[in-house]
């Protein structure tokens, strides 16, 4: 206090990348007035995000008194939000013309998403996590219900907002029991506090473990707090979909394994009590109940909250090839599964929705090249090699089973069986039924571009899959 | 001075009145109310932690959580007004548009 004029600026090197997204997303919100044709804005935020991810490279480092930390671990995760971001925009441009919601915010929203998402793979300090989280979610519950005029993406924003905020006053709970034990907010002083003074297997330190579960289960989809996702997956619009899927998911990835690895590392019998149970509950629970769905959006949600109980061993496993393994696979899919949206996107045309499995009957004869698109997407997710989605699924079971939980590892390879059946369905349905309907695909160059980038990258990563676990395992070493 | 423990007893207090209001009421409007109610039981819990340890982190963490709660308001009214527009209802039981 006595200190006033002897402000010290924080080293402002390491945080640079999210000041200029900042800037750049303000500036692309203000472009709106001025710039009439929206795909120069579309333009513009990828030209932003390559901006940034130029600056990722050199800004490393811990700010701002640890509250912002950004080292290999952050990075990758960086990486996977600008790699969704690219995405999203491409498959977005000519979908959002369709949908006649051709508004600039859209982008600028989306940037301000991942600007939350950054923030909260870089926290170091409770308070600045849940502001990432905040940020993150009030942009997305936004995006959901950006249809303004359809009732179904309404009723979405409407349960991911209630449901959103529900999850995040069980976060703040959770931060304030850890705050009143501890007396910091800081993660690293959390885990020495813990350690020290023995608090593993304190009531309160379990009680406020299982609120953080709570509202990260929320995040990423797992049960039983998925209800949501269903619903939100059906009614958003289908670009949103894809980003919601990868982007907040990865998020709250990051900030699953920062806590509890970092923060309660100390009290790891007791979060992987808590844990596990989940992880075996998500996986049963998307896998089943994907099977009896007859629209592509919601079979496409249960099955991402299927991925999200298959990722949960990574974390439950505890170990940096744990992590590395997490990390890897959420960098896989977000290939495969925009890859898949993208060409779920392509099937919605002037007046057609093109979002129920039938549509896909006989897609192979009439538009073969889509219908491989969606066959290679389809092995990636079900785990068949030689696809990317093989390779992910591996490392993460084998970080399970060499931690010692091999049981779960088999569990999750019978629901990973399971899975076969509902992937495997749109192929059937693509392959062996005759058209009923004429399907009119509405590519663009856009899309052409997405499709092309996320099919050649799960195939290269399926061959040659020790370039992106190798980086991986570098990441996760923190 | 009253003791730490009173605090506490009332913020488990009103948060619990916040989770219960959010599960029984039907009403968005009054959902809505109930986060709200659980945000400020955080706040005053985190305020009596900060009071009671000298520390000012909680109240940095109050601060934000009220700003937060303001924009968070002011998104959940757009919404509900855009869902009231195409449905005049506010009722999440007549929300069923999706099933399955």
């Amino acid at each position: 206090m006595t200190n006033l004029t002897g402000f010290i600026m924080p080293d402002l090197g390491p945080v640079m990348p999210e000041i200029v997204m900042t800037c750049l997303a303000l500036l692309i919100l203000l472009s709106e007035l001025v710039i009439k044709r929206k795909e120069t804005i579309a333009f513009f935020s990828i030209v932003s995000v390559a901006i940034v991810t130029y600056l990722l490279a050199g800004s490393t480092g811990t700010t701002f008194n640890g509250m912002f930390i950004a080292d290999g671990y952050s990075l990758f995760f960086k990486l996977i939000f600008m790699l969704n971001v690219i995405l999203t925009v491409l498959i977005s441009v000519k979908y959002i013309v369709i949908e006649k919601v051709n508004f600039g915010e859209y982008y600028s929203l989306i940037l301000f998403s991942t600007l939350g998402m950054m923030l909260m793979a870089s926290a170091g300090d409770l308070i600045t996590l849940y502001l990432g989280l905040e940020l993150m979610a009030l942009s997305t519950y936004v995006l959901a219900g950006f249809l303004r005029h359809d009732i179904k993406s309404n009723e979405a924003a409407m349960k991911y907002f209630l449901l959103g905020s529900f999850a995040s006053a069980f976060l703040l709970y959770g931060i304030s029991m850890i705050y009143g034990l501890t007396g910091t907010t800081d993660l690293h002083a959390i885990s020495s506090y813990i350690s020290q003074k023995g608090l593993s297997g304190n009531p309160v330190l379990t009680l406020s473990m299982i609120m953080f579960a709570v509202a990260f289960s929320f995040k990423i989809a797992a049960v039983p707090f998925h209800m949501w996702a269903p619903d939100v997956y059906e009614g958003a619009p289908t670009s949103v979909t894809a980003f919601m899927s990868v982007g907040p998911k990865a998020a709250g990835f990051a900030v699953l394994g920062r806590v509890f690895l970092t923060a309660f590392g100390a009290a790891r019998i007791e979060w992987t009590g808590i844990l596990i149970p989940i992880a075996i509950l998500t996986m049963a629970v998307g896998n089943i109940a994907a099977i009896s769905q007859t629209n592509i959006k919601r079979m496409l949600a249960y099955s991402s909250i299927a991925h999200a109980g298959y990722i949960l061993l990574g974390i439950i496993a505890g170990t940096s090839e744990g992590m590395a393994s997490v990390l890897n696979y959420l960098f896989i899919y977000a290939f495969m599964n925009i890859g898949a949206f993208a060409v779920v996107i392509m099937l919605r045309s002037e007046g057609f929705k093109g979002d129920n499995i039938s549509d896909y009957e006989g897609l192979a004869k009439t538009h073969p090249l889509a219908a491989a698109l969606m066959l290679v997407f389809m092995f990636s997710l079900t785990g068949i090699p030689p696809t990317a989605g093989f390779m992910g699924k591996f490392y993460l079971f084998m970080s399970a089973v060499s931690a010692g939980y091999t049981w779960l590892a088999v569990t999750a390879v019978i629901f990973s069986a399971i899975s076969a059946y509902f992937y495997l369905r749109i192929v059937m349905y693509m392959y062996m039924k005759e058209p009923k309907t004429a399907v009119q695909l509405s590519a663009s160059p856009g899309i052409a571009l997405a499709l092309a980038i996320t099919v050649i990258a799960v195939l290269l990563i399926g061959v040659f899959p020790s370039k992106v676990i190798s980086v991986a395992r570098i990441a996760a070493g923190f | 001075m009253v003791p730490l423990n009173w605090y506490l007893m009332l913020s488990a207090v009103v948060f619990m009145i916040g989770v219960f209001g959010f599960l029984t009421r039907r009403n968005i409007i009054i959902m809505f109310m109930s986060i709200e109610l659980m945000l400020n039981a955080v706040n005053i819990s985190l305020v009596a932690f900060s009071h009671y340890l000298q520390d000012m982190r909680g109240q940095i963490l109050v601060i934000f959580i009220i700003t937060v709660a303001a924009a968070e308001a002011a998104i959940g009214l757009a919404i509900i007004i855009a869902l009231f527009r195409n449905k005049d209802t506010v009722h999440v039981d007549e929300m069923n548009e999706m099933k399955g």
